[in-house]
């Protein structure tokens, strides 16, 4: 681990005030400390905000309200969540292990660093830690790796599973800096590769991620997360699927769908949702209506599998609900 | 047991000291220690942070580097070394301790972000000789086999009773799963949380 400087603060004034062009903030440090003993992240100073008053969880007319410092496990469990968007808590406790979601936060989830064993190793080549090296991973190992928004410079996933199901319920992040505080929809708030792969998201330096807000959805009671991966427990998603369904009867009057594991970014799948709308949440109809899910997809060598593994994953998730009250 | 406690620390002091010894002649001689990096010039205001920690009930002011875990600072500095090092990248759950009474991983915790906040280790949970439930399970279950992994699997199972997840095997696995074990002792892991658990 390169030496750095090391500050607490305890307001968000101090926070923005402390924050330089090279610090990182510390929340939990699941993915900074990780980063930085593998020399993945460097930074001159880290200024610990784990402490600030950034961790209510509460719900108004204008939707629900997540502190960017409550924590995962927290989230998981809060009855507001559970009983209205369980998409939410089910994906969280997908995630990562109880240990890492009793640290983590929920603005470090959303903000963590790929998986990407490459990007995770100085010795090798990746556009994303070092811009212009290339990309180890298009000719090497690749099958953990993104078919959807990928580019000639990268091909990593975002790995965040609570991500996917932010952008399937259309939740927004809110940027705080010394100028004030805005709202971006999380799925404009990630940015596709391209030829800059180490530009992320829209995070400014030195801005701080104060919380989350997820619009009301009355119909999100139905909603469920589904994660495909090579072990039950305690692993990253080969595919995952958030769904929410308004049934009217057994006709899906509107739904909501994203993707993870398959996308440089959570990836929302509006073609599949439109060819849905109106149509009986039956298997049949399911079936035909993933057909053109992941037309855009281009896997790479190690990876074939993942168009479909994507469209049974969107019918399991789907058909879980069917049953639902 | 007096008796091999007393080895056990003059073997641990007189690893120390000749590591200390040994690293003062190679310096001495004026050669490049092995694993050696090239030198980094240290940020202006990197030195050492004054950190307060409150572990097993008591407390120990301590002048560490911003960039010492909890869990080297709990194995080097306090010389508590039950709480294992297994990866140090927070994906075994060897290091797995209590800090506010929520497990955590102490090999991704800084040391200098708990100032004051209760920590508690493997060697904080027996009463005086009595183990607690839980380790006596463990040994009544035969819960393990090299004992690697078995501080961080207890520390966790305390954790998992606490927070009501012995519901079935099926859950007490799941909420396990945070907890690795190289020689897959976990059918009896499961039994012992049970037992631990009074269930
Ligand atoms: C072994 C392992 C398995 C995992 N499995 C999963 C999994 O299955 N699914 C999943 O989704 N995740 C998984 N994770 C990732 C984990 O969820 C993230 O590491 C965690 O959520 C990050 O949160 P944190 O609070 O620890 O962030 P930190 O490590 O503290 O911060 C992460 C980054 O965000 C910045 N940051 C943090 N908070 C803010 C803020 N409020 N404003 C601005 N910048 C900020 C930091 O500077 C840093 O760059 C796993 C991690 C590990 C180590
Ligand atoms: S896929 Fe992206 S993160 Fe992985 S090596 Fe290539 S450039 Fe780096
Ligand atoms: S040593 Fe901390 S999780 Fe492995
Ligand atoms: S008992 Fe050997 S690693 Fe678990």
């Amino acid at each position: 681990m390169r030496p750095f400087t090391y500050a607490s603060a305890s307001t968000v004034e101090e926070a923005l005030a402390g924050a330089g062009a090279d610090s990182a903030y510390l929340a939990g440090g699941t993915t900074l400390v990780d980063l930085m003993k593998l020399e993945v992240m460097s930074p001159a100073a880290v200024l610990n905000i784990d402490t600030l008053p950034l961790r209510d969880i509460r719900h108004d007319h204008t939707g629900l309200h997540v502190g960017a410092l409550a924590r995962m496990s927290d989230v998981a469990a809060h009855r507001l969540v559970t009983a209205r968007y369980p998409v939410i808590s089910q994906a969280l406790l997908h995630s990562a292990s109880p240990q890492l979601r009793n640290m983590a936060s929920i603005g470090g989830n959303v903000l963590q660093r790929t998986r990407c064993g490459y990007f995770r190793d100085p010795a090798t080549a990746c556009n994303k830690r070092t811009p212009g090296s290339g990309c180890a991973a298009i000719t090497g190992y690749n099958r953990a790796h993104a078919v959807l928004g990928t580019s000639e410079s990268c091909v990593a996933t975002h790995p965040s599973d609570l991500a996917v199901a932010l952008v399937a319920l259309d939740a927004s992040v809110l940027l705080r800096d010394r100028a004030g505080e805005r709202a971006v929809r999380l799925a404009d708030f990630y940015l596709l590769p391209g030829d800059t792969p180490h530009l992320e998201n829209r995070l400014r330096p030195g801005e701080l991620l104060a919380g989350v807000t997820v619009p009301p959805l009355s119909w999100a009671r139905r909603s469920t997360y589904v994660k495909v991966r090579d072990r039950r427990p305690y692993e990253f998603a080969l595919t995952s699927v958030a769904a929410a369904v308004d049934l009217r009867g057994d006709t899906i009057a509107d739904v909501r769908l994203a993707a993870g594991g398959v996308g440089t970014k959570p990836w929302r799948l509006p073609a599949v949702e439109d060819a849905l709308r109106s149509r009986p949440l039956r298997a049949d109809t399911v079936k035909a209506a993933v057909t053109h899910a992941a037309d855009d997809a281009t896997p790479l060598s190690h990876n074939g599998f993942k168009p479909e593994l994507l469209r049974r994953t969107i019918v399991r998730a789907l058909l879980t609900l069917a049953g639902r009250p | 047991m007096e008796d091999s406690t007393e080895s056990e620390v003059s073997r641990r002091g007189f690893l120390a000291r000749s590591a200390a010894v040994s690293a003062a002649v190679t310096v001495a001689g004026g050669a490049v220690p092995a694993g050696a990096t090239t030198p980094v010039a240290a940020p202006p205001g990197a030195g050492p942070v004054e950190v307060t920690l409150r572990v097993n009930g008591g407390t120990h002011r301590l002048r560490v580097d911003p960039r010492a875990t909890l869990l080297d600072t709990l194995r080097e500095r306090l010389e508590l070394t039950g709480t294992k090092k297994g990866c140090d990248r927070g994906q075994c759950g060897a290091c797995t301790v209590h800090v506010d009474g929520r497990r955590v991983l102490s090999c991704l915790t800084l040391a200098a972000s708990v100032p004051n906040r209760p920590v508690t280790t493997i060697e904080g949970l027996a009463d005086g000789d009595r183990p607690h439930p839980m380790q006596q399970a463990f040994v009544d279950c035969d819960a393990l086999q090299c004992g690697f992994c078995t501080p961080g699997q207890v520390m966790s199972a305390v954790a998992v009773v606490r927070e009501g997840h012995t519901g079935s095997d099926e859950e007490i696995r799941e909420f396990m799963s945070g907890n690795l074990c190289r020689c897959a002792a976990y059918p009896t892991i499961v039994a012992a949380v049970k037992q631990g658990g009074g269930r």
